[in-house]
């Protein structure tokens, strides 16, 4: 509707549905949007992955090159992330430098993977102290249409699941190999309406919301990242609950991440 | 130039112009719109109304009493609107009343949004569509030539209404669209109403608060002022 | 293992005037357009042209932000074009580079004489070109995936505009090339025609071209543009015949 304000009548009804556990576009409140995850994408990437959560779509490209260590962490690789929320993608979002909300998405993202274990980055090394690879983790948000979050990280892991190190071209081994991965983070996130807490919010849903929470789960029971966001509060009842809800989605997430929708 | 593809693509050159069906709406002097109150100043509102400009609301084009600086009482950012095109200005100015019969603050209900290029469809000829829409729903319904459609009434009667629209957004070009709207009105009507011969405005006030304010109490029947056709007095048998 | 730094240069051109990938001097890449691809914006395009990913938003007419960046009697259109980090061989840092600046430029010229802007006083028509994957003629496929998407919007126009580089490779005038072509070709030359009145709305030139090989230059690209413009029609049918927009369908 509005690209700069929300209708007030849009936000009550959609409270109004909440309360009697119904949503706007007829999900229930532990239901996600049809979900599709298009692995090698980009092929001048060395990993990437399209993934869609209902209307919203997130492309996610790896890049490996060789670069030197952190002086403190000389064994290990260097990972980064980055997240571009791009005017293409919404009209709220302007050009420039990155706004808080991007910076957000990349922060929370980054933290799961890097949380996960989710690449060795001892493994990444190649002369200690001088030489590693770094592992630039690109997420570039084309059609935002609310939780960009889990459509991010299910694209940035997807997309590494699927990565080849580039060995051979920076000639530092006689050929590629595929990029270990050793833990599958996967991130829900959910919205407070009212009393109820929905998973995987709309881009409207999330302007009605009075809180947020992600969180991330790996494949052997653990959580490894959490973020509340937006205005609003959780209880520690709540939070337990949308844990437990959250290994089950990552549980189905995690197979769409690693083997890609037909 | 081009071949006439249901009838989208301007056959005057040098123009290309796709009617688009998605984009923003092209205001049209008379159109009754839906708009989002985005801006209070001192005696005027700004309206989004999904076109290209904003459209400044001035409180003369109200039917209330508002001193300067008091605009804030009667609408704030976030309201919503019915208000009627008056005039487009060669600056861009699109200037908008609220004074009119249908016209006034919308209240409760919900606001779905359509692509303008749908709402023909959405009327329907001479109003057949909304009317089919309104009588088997028991909703009330006020739509927007900028493809914002209010509906009003029970949650139930609402959610159909929604699914109809969707319905007629993906398959406005296919043929037996009314038969289809139709058919998946009928096979949901859910109990309590008997059907097409119910006089159904009764119903439609029972869970919803106030839909308009105005100067003067609403007709009963006046539910919009987008028809083509003129008002009728009753709920109509098609 | 090969020899750190000098490439190897590829045979551009064979004995029977193939290129590296099979075509002809005067052929085309394939080109797939997708009108309506993205959910949010006014109008949206996704072009694959050869191994170019492109994907190009426009928001607008609507309300310019800052205000005093407004025309009082027509639309102000600002382009931007940008490549994802991951577009290109090697990573692109993130972020506004002097390249991305002048593309921008030069196509956001291309469109405001093409536009009619005048339909819309005071307002902005923002498009936005993303270069997902990148092989050479980047600036042509956005131009044309927002000339696309300029239509999904319902923006008037004198016309769509197709546009497509022409280079020099074994000393023979080629048509769009590729990324290899352009790496060790002799001369790039981008274009965008008005197909309406034959006229070019971008043209820039970068290489070593005589007089004579310029004018078989423009004449080239003047008839892969007109063949690009039938594609660009066509996309446009497609678009329309199918329906609204519906995830990527």
């Amino acid at each position: 509707m509005s690209d700069e304000v929300s209708a007030e009548i849009l936000t009550t009804h959609i409270l109004d549905l909440a309360a009697e556990g119904k949503r706007l576009d007829g999900r229930g409140p532990d239901e996600y949007r049809p979900i599709t995850v298009e692995p090698g994408f980009v092929t001048t990437a060395d990993g990437s992955a399209l993934v869609r959560i209902g209307n919203t779509a997130v492309l996610s490209g790896i890049k490996l090159e060789p670069g030197k260590p952190f002086a403190d962490t000389p064994n290990a690789g260097v990972l980064t992330t980055n997240a571009e929320l791009i005017p293409l993608s919404n009209a709220i979002f302007e050009p420039g430098p990155p706004q808080p909300g991007a910076i957000e998405v990349s922060r929370v993202v980054d933290r799961a993977i890097r949380a996960a274990e989710t690449i060795d980055l001892t493994r990444l090394c190649v002369t200690p102290g001088e030489k590693t690879w770094v592992c630039y983790v690109d997420i570039h948000c084309l059609d935002h249409s609310g939780n960009l979050i889990d459509a991010a990280l299910m694209a940035a892991v997807s997309a590494l699941c699927h990565a080849t190190v580039p060995a051979k071209r920076f000639e530092i081994a006689e050929a590629d190999y595929p990029l270990a991965v050793n833990h599958v983070p996967i991130e829900c996130t959910f919205v407070r309406l009212g009393d109820a807490i929905v998973v995987d919010p709309t881009f409207d849903e999330e302007r009605a919301a009075q809180g947020r929470i992600t969180v991330a789960t790996d494949e052997v029971g653990r959580v490894v990242a959490m973020q509340k966001g937006l205005v609003g509060a959780f209880s520690p009842d709540d939070v337990k609950d949308v844990v437990r809800r959250a290994f089950r989605h990552g549980e189905r997430h995690r197979l769409l991440a690693k083997g890609g929708t037909p | 130039m081009y071949a006439s593809v249901l009838g989208l693509l301007s056959e005057r050159p040098p123009i290309v112009q796709v009617i688009p069906l998605s984009g923003r709406y092209i205001p049209k002097p008379n159109d009754t719109v839906i708009g989002t109150v985005t801006d209070v100043q001192g005696t005027f509102w700004l309206l989004d109304i999904g076109a290209p400009r904003w459209a400044p609301l001035h409180m003369t084009g109200t039917p209330w009493q508002i001193d300067v600086g008091e605009t804030e009482r009667f609408l704030r950012v976030g309201d919503a609107v019915v208000v009627q095109i008056e005039s487009l200005e060669a600056t861009g100015r699109i200037g908008v009343t609220m004074n009119g019969e249908g016209l006034g603050k919308l209240e409760g209900g919900t606001i779905v949004q359509v692509s303008p290029a749908r709402i023909p469809r959405v009327v329907g000829r001479n109003g057949s569509m909304i009317d089919t829409i309104r009588r088997l729903t028991g909703a009330e319904v006020v739509v927007g030539q900028n493809g914002r459609v209010w509906i009003g009434g029970t949650p139930d009667a609402i959610h159909r209404v929604s699914e109809v629209l969707r319905i007629i957004e993906e398959n406005a070009q296919h043929s037996g669209l009314t038969e289809r709207v139709e058919s998946y009105l009928r096979s949901t009507t859910p109990t309590g109403l008997k059907g097409p011969e119910e006089p159904l405005q009764e119903h439609a006030h029972r869970d919803a608060p106030p839909r308009v304010l105005t100067s003067a109490e609403p007709d009963e029947d006046a539910v919009d002022a987008e028809d083509e056709s003129p008002e009728p007095s009753e709920p109509s048998e098609h | 293992m090969g020899s750190v730094g000098a490439k190897e240069v590829p045979v551009l051109l064979s004995p029977e005037g193939l290129r590296i990938d099979g075509r002809k001097l005067d052929e085309l890449r394939p080109i797939r357009i997708q009108v309506g691809a993205l959910h949010n914006a006014d109008g949206s395009a996704f072009v694959e042209w050869g191994a170019n990913k492109v994907m190009a938003a426009v928001y607008g007419p609507r309300e310019v932000h800052p205000r005093h960046l407004q025309q009082n009697n027509k639309a102000v259109i600002q382009c931007k074009y940008n490549m994802a980090a991951f577009a290109v061989d090697e990573r692109k840092r993130p972020g506004l580079d002097r390249r991305s600046q002048e593309i921008s430029k030069v196509i956001g010229e291309a469109f405001e004489s093409v536009v009619f802007a005048e339909e819309y006083p005071r307002t902005s028509i923002d498009i936005y070109i993303e270069v997902l994957q990148a092989n050479a003629g980047t600036r042509c496929a956005g131009l044309v995936a927002a000339s696309m998407a300029l239509a999904d919007a319902g923006i008037p126009m004198v016309d769509l505009l197709p546009a497509v580089a022409v280079g020099k490779i074994a000393g023979k005038i080629a048509l769009d090339l590729k990324k290899e072509e352009d790496n060790f070709g002799d001369a790039d030359l981008p274009m965008a025609l008005v197909p309406q009145s034959g006229r070019l709305v971008l043209l820039q030139m970068e290489g070593h071209m005589t007089e004579e090989e310029l004018s078989q230059a423009l004449d080239l690209g003047v008839q892969g543009c007109r063949a690009i413009y039938e594609k660009m029609k066509q996309a446009l049918r497609e678009r329309y015949a199918t329906g609204p927009i519906g995830g990527s369908a």
